[in-house]
């Protein structure tokens, strides 16, 4: 029996619409897992999708397709999502956390359907050249995404595994020759090599945190600057305790915000400055820390001898001047409400262009399979490389073929390469 | 002279052909064996070993089937040795060095020992075509030998040169004049057909040898035999010896490269890069200043020494001085030169997976001049194509070997999906299911099925049969044995202190302990005879992993279970590029599995393929 399978349809980005497909046996208890039922077939019903913790992920049109009436001859149900970036990323997520079904390899949809005698010709060959572009995109979406140094590191990672499994199988293949009797020293210097790179890349995967949790914009400025006006401004909400008398925000307060189709949130800070006040202090040091770790920073000041209180400007960082309504060269102004849009169109631009570097989807399959090929070199070095050398090969096997969409395929024609290149074998 | 009529006709009596004529045979076909001379059979023409890394595991599997390279090997065996003995057992391979004159008798027994093979002495000059199909040789008499399938298996006979320095010849088993036909009729099929290459060490007299200074190679002291079926081995057993190149010989060698037939410009085939030639090692390996070489006995009761590691295509002269200048062969004598010989083979991508050419219906090739090298390879591919000349005889379907359940099936695959760009050779690392294809559950894997198949007698079922009751009895025993953390304690074997208790089975699974103390922990594993007890530790060791690789093939399945019908072309599909459409002409993929593993193939192209396979599905229904 086929396991069930979902993807986004509709290409990937902000748009007015975007269309996640699933298909398979477990299709409709996946949608009850949404929090959704009873969904009549063939008929659009809105629907109020809702994630494990019973928050709201969106407000979509639904349509639920039974086998033998659908697009792959199998039980189809597909959700019409708001075309925003977060409200995508956050359903997929959610979808694959029910572990009823998983992310549909490229072209699986039109196998499915195929196989079903879902499709005719002409309709299998418009489809197939789609599938040729998407896994072509796929390898140079994951390379695009970080540029010349990530190229160079996919590099790196797929010769540092050819050379692992070429020592070992050296030793195992040709036992009775002139190989090095212990090849383990090179052996786990590349895999400690291997796993630490590995394992920052996916320690640093943060776009698709930032994605789905929405990209934090911190609010920097001294005490009274107008942080807490500015964001009660944009969110026409009494969040925070607006006073004049310096300290009043203690705790980092998290807002978040629809801009323009990213899930932001936007963090007023303690005031920063020096106090002696040790409640304060501490306000004032989670603030700092906060502040660096975020997405983007807004420095905000009202004269030109403010200072910036331990928190680093980064490319990109913002600094607006508050108060147009009584500074003749403030930016903006909450009273007026004066450059305020232009504030937020420049904060959405800037984390668009960010979003638009990561392809989500495949990062996600990424960052799913790095984590896999991490799980199992960390197995091979926890055992202290303690494992016979023929299933020390099988995990290097199994970690290249999680890693072979980015590294490209491992074959054993490139580790025979590396052996006969290195050894001087053959009797 | 007109011969009776056959159901299969073996054209070459090397390793390939004897393996096929006699799997044909157990497969109840009336076999004829056509060969230039009748004491060809069993002949080894390269090194006097049989076995190793992958080499081994074929020729269990060729045991397990009941074929004869085995059972041949450890007759004729006078060293054994199990090679990564320290290794896991999955990458164990058995090896023998035999007796050349011992391994040729027991062949020709084994041929002798079944009444529907028939050994035919002569040229086979043509092939013999009615209505399509092949129905028989002709030979260079002019006599017919009808059969309703061939084999050839014809080795480097298709263009064989064979090169010493800057001379060179024709050569190959059949490169005379009568063979000339038969090569231009496969030439005139339109086969694609490419250029390789081999070399020999030049053979020396062991009288002439100065073993006294040299270090000895001694056989395993518990040897393991080829044969499920074989107890020990026959023969005196002796050492090989080893020595090795120093930088006079390299100087020899490097002040003479320009007269080698392979650096000399005479030779465009393509050589093993795992077998190279002593010019090539020195050359591309500059840096090294010695290499190692075993003095192989080429039997008990000969003075012909095989020095593996130093082959070439040097001049004779040349030959003799680079030979001198190593230690322990100072006064040695040449007895045969080294030589190079180059061949053509016929693309394997041409071939169905039962080794037939689609081209010519009934017409199947095995061995060398499908591209690969070795007697094991050769043998194995023998099997495949005797089984399946049988099967054709009586209509029945292809025997199928897949690359989950057999290396055979690995190679198979391998040839005829993605070809070779070098003479092929097996090795343990092409089966992705290694952990579960080890040389020591061939049978398990292979012969009920083979007595299934029909290639399988009852004596060796039953022998597999009572193994695999004592292997499932031990099994269970171990699997209900408990064991408390402090039994293993008083073993030696560390536990944590949260430990549980477990089935003997898990652990001799998790590699703590070793099948001595398994025994000593429980009465009813002692029981069973020690070899029974092995068996199941090796089992026990990879167990988690093949219920993993099951998982991965049953994946795959899906695809090789979707068959793609011969009579389906892909000529006029619009989807598919150029290149995959020429190579799917080329390969002629069986199933969409097998499309999928061809060279240049894209998801997409797999779809298109996919597509028209079911489109032709609903026009035939």
């Amino acid at each position: 029996m086929a396991d069930t399978i979902f993807a986004l349809a509709t290409a990937p980005g902000k748009a007015g619409v975007a269309v996640v497909r699933i298909s398979g046996p477990n299709a409709k208890a996946v949608l009850g897992t949404l929090g959704v039922g009873n969904v009549p077939d063939r008929q659009a019903s809105l629907r109020v999708l809702r994630g494990h913790d019973g928050c709201i992920l969106d407000e979509a049109v639904v349509l639920c397709f039974s086998d033998g009436r659908s697009f792959t001859g199998e039980d189809v149900v597909e959700l019409q999502l708001h075309g925003s970036v977060a409200v995508v990323r956050a359903t997929l997520d959610h979808l694959s956390e029910t572990g009823l079904a998983r992310l549909a390899e490229p072209g699986e949809f039109t196998r499915r359907a195929l196989m079903n005698d879902r499709l005719d010709l002409t309709q299998v060959q418009g489809l197939a050249d789609v599938i040729d572009a998407e896994t072509e995109q796929q390898r140079r979406a994951a390379v695009a995404v970080m540029g010349g140094a990530f190229g160079e590191q996919v590099s790196a990672w797929r010769a540092k595994l050819v050379r692992a499994m070429a020592l070992l199988s050296a030793t195992i293949d040709f036992a009775d020759e002139e190989v090095p009797v212990d090849v383990w020293p090179e052996v786990r210097e590349i895999l400690s090599g291997l796993l630490r790179s590995l394992r920052s890349e996916v320690d640093g995967a943060g776009y698709a945190k930032s994605l789905r949790q929405g990209f934090e914009v911190a609010l920097v400025g001294r005490p009274n600057v107008g942080k807490s006006s500015l964001l009660n401004y944009i969110s026409r909400d009494e969040v925070a305790i607006v006073s004049d008398i310096p300290g009043t925000t203690r705790d980092v307060l998290e807002k978040p915000l629809d801009l323009n189709g990213l899930k932001v949130m936007f963090l007023d800070m303690a005031g920063v400055r020096v106090t002696t006040d040790t409640v304060e202090e501490i306000g004032v040091d989670r603030a700092r820390q906060r502040a660096n770790a975020a997405d983007l920073r807004l420095f905000l000041r009202d004269s030109d001898a403010d200072e910036d209180f331990g928190v680093d400007h980064k490319p990109d960082d913002l600094t607006v001047r508050t108060k147009a309504d009584i500074n003749a060269d403030g930016d903006i102004s909450v009273v007026s409400g004066e450059g305020v849009s232009d504030l937020l169109v420049s904060i959405s631009d800037i984390l668009s262009k960010r979003v638009e570097k990561a392809s989500y989807v495949t990062r996600d399959r990424d960052v799913r399979r790095l984590t896999a090929a991490v799980e199992i070199l960390d197995g091979i070095e926890l055992s202290g490389h303690d494992m016979p050398d023929e299933i020390v090969v099988e995990g290097l096997r199994a970690a290249s073929s999680e890693l072979g969409h980015v590294v490209g395929d491992i074959g054993i024609e490139d580790v025979l390469d590396d052996v006969f290149k290195s050894f001087c074998l053959g009797k | 002279m007109k011969h009776p009529d056959f159901d299969v006709v073996v054209v070459g009596g090397g390793h390939a052909g004897c393996e096929a004529a006699h799997a044909a045979a157990r497969m109840g076909a009336k076999v004829a064996l056509v060969t230039l001379r009748k004491s060809d059979p069993g002949v080894m023409s390269c090194n006097p070993a049989i076995g190793g890394l992958g080499k081994g595991h074929l020729v269990r599997e060729i045991d397990a089937l009941d074929g004869i390279m085995g059972r041949c090997g450890d007759a004729a065996g006078i060293q054994f040795r199990l090679l990564n003995r320290r290794k896991g057992p999955a990458v164990q391979g058995p090896r023998v060095q035999a007796d050349r004159a011992a391994y040729r008798s027991a062949v020709s027994a084994e041929m002798a020992k079944m009444s529907a093979l028939t050994i035919i002495e002569g040229h086979v000059t043509d092939l013999l075509v009615s209505h399509g199909s092949v129905s028989g040789i002709i030979l260079e008499d002019g006599a017919a030998v009808a059969g309703t399938s061939v084999i050839l298996t014809t080795g480097t006979f298709l263009g064989g040169t064979i090169h010493i320095g800057d001379q060179s010849y024709p050569g190959g088993r059949l490169g005379s004049d009568g063979s000339i036909a038969l090569a231009e009729r496969l030439r005139g099929m339109d086969l694609r057909i490419g250029r390789l290459k081999t070399g020999t060490p030049p053979r020396l007299s062991a009288k002439s040898i100065d073993w006294a200074g040299l270090d000895a190679q001694p056989g395993d002291t518990d040897p393991v035999m080829l044969s499920f079926a074989s107890k020990s081995p026959v023969l005196r057993q002796v050492d090989c010896a080893i020595t090795h190149t120093n930088s006079e010989t390299h100087d020899v060698i490097r002040a003479n490269l320009d007269r080698s037939a392979m650096y000399g410009g005479h030779i465009d085939g393509v050589g093993p890069r795992y077998c190279p030639s002593i010019e090539d090692k020195v050359t591309r390996f500059a840096e090294k200043d010695s290499h190692q070489i075993f003095l192989e006995p080429e039997g008990l009761n000969t003075d012909w020494i095989y020095p593996n590691g130093i082959s070439t295509s040097l001049p004779e002269d040349v030959q003799l001085r680079y030979v001198r200048s190593i230690r322990g062969l100072e006064a040695a004598e040449i007895l045969q030169p080294g030589y190079a010989i180059e061949y053509d083979f016929i693309d394997p991508r041409c071939l169905s997976a039962d080794l037939s050419l689609p081209d010519l219906p009934g017409l199947f090739l095995a061995g060398q001049i499908n591209g690969t090298t070795g007697y094991e390879e050769a043998a194995a591919q023998g099997l495949v194509a005797g089984l399946n000349a049988a099967r054709r005889c009586v209509d029945g379907d292809p025997v199928h070997f897949s690359r989950m359940t057999s290396y055979i099936g690995v190679m198979i695959d391998d040839l005829t999906t993605r070809g070779v760009t070098e003479p092929y050779r097996m090795f343990t690392s092409r089966a992705e299911y290694r952990l579960s294809l080890r040389a020591d559950n061939a049978d398990a894997r292979l012969t009920s099925w083979g007595y299934e198949v029909g290639c399988v007698g009852e004596e060796r079922a039953e022998q597999y049969q009572r193994k695999a009751e004592a292997v499932e009895g031990c099994t269970s025993a171990m699997k209900t044995v408990d064991v408390l953390p402090s039994d293993l304690a008083m073993h030696g074997v560390k536990v944590s202190e949260t430990a549980k208790r477990r089935s003997l089975f898990d652990v001799l699974s998790s590699g703590q302990v070793d099948v001595d103390t398994a025994a000593a922990l429980s009465p009813q594993v002692a029981e069973w005879p020690e070899e029974i007890q092995r068996q199941v530790h090796r089992n026990a060791l990879y167990h988690t992993y093949e219920e993993r690789q099951a998982r991965d093939a049953m994946a795959l399945e899906r695809d090789e279970k979707v068959a793609i019908p011969s009579d389906l072309s892909f000529d006029g599909v619009s989807g598919l590029s150029t290149e995959v459409k020429d190579k799917l002409r080329l390969v002629k993929p069986q199933s969409v599995g097998q499309a999928r593993r061809m060279e240049g193939m894209t998801p997409a192209a797999l779809l298109t393929v996919l597509s028209e396979v079911r489109r032709h599905g609903r026009r035939k229904a």
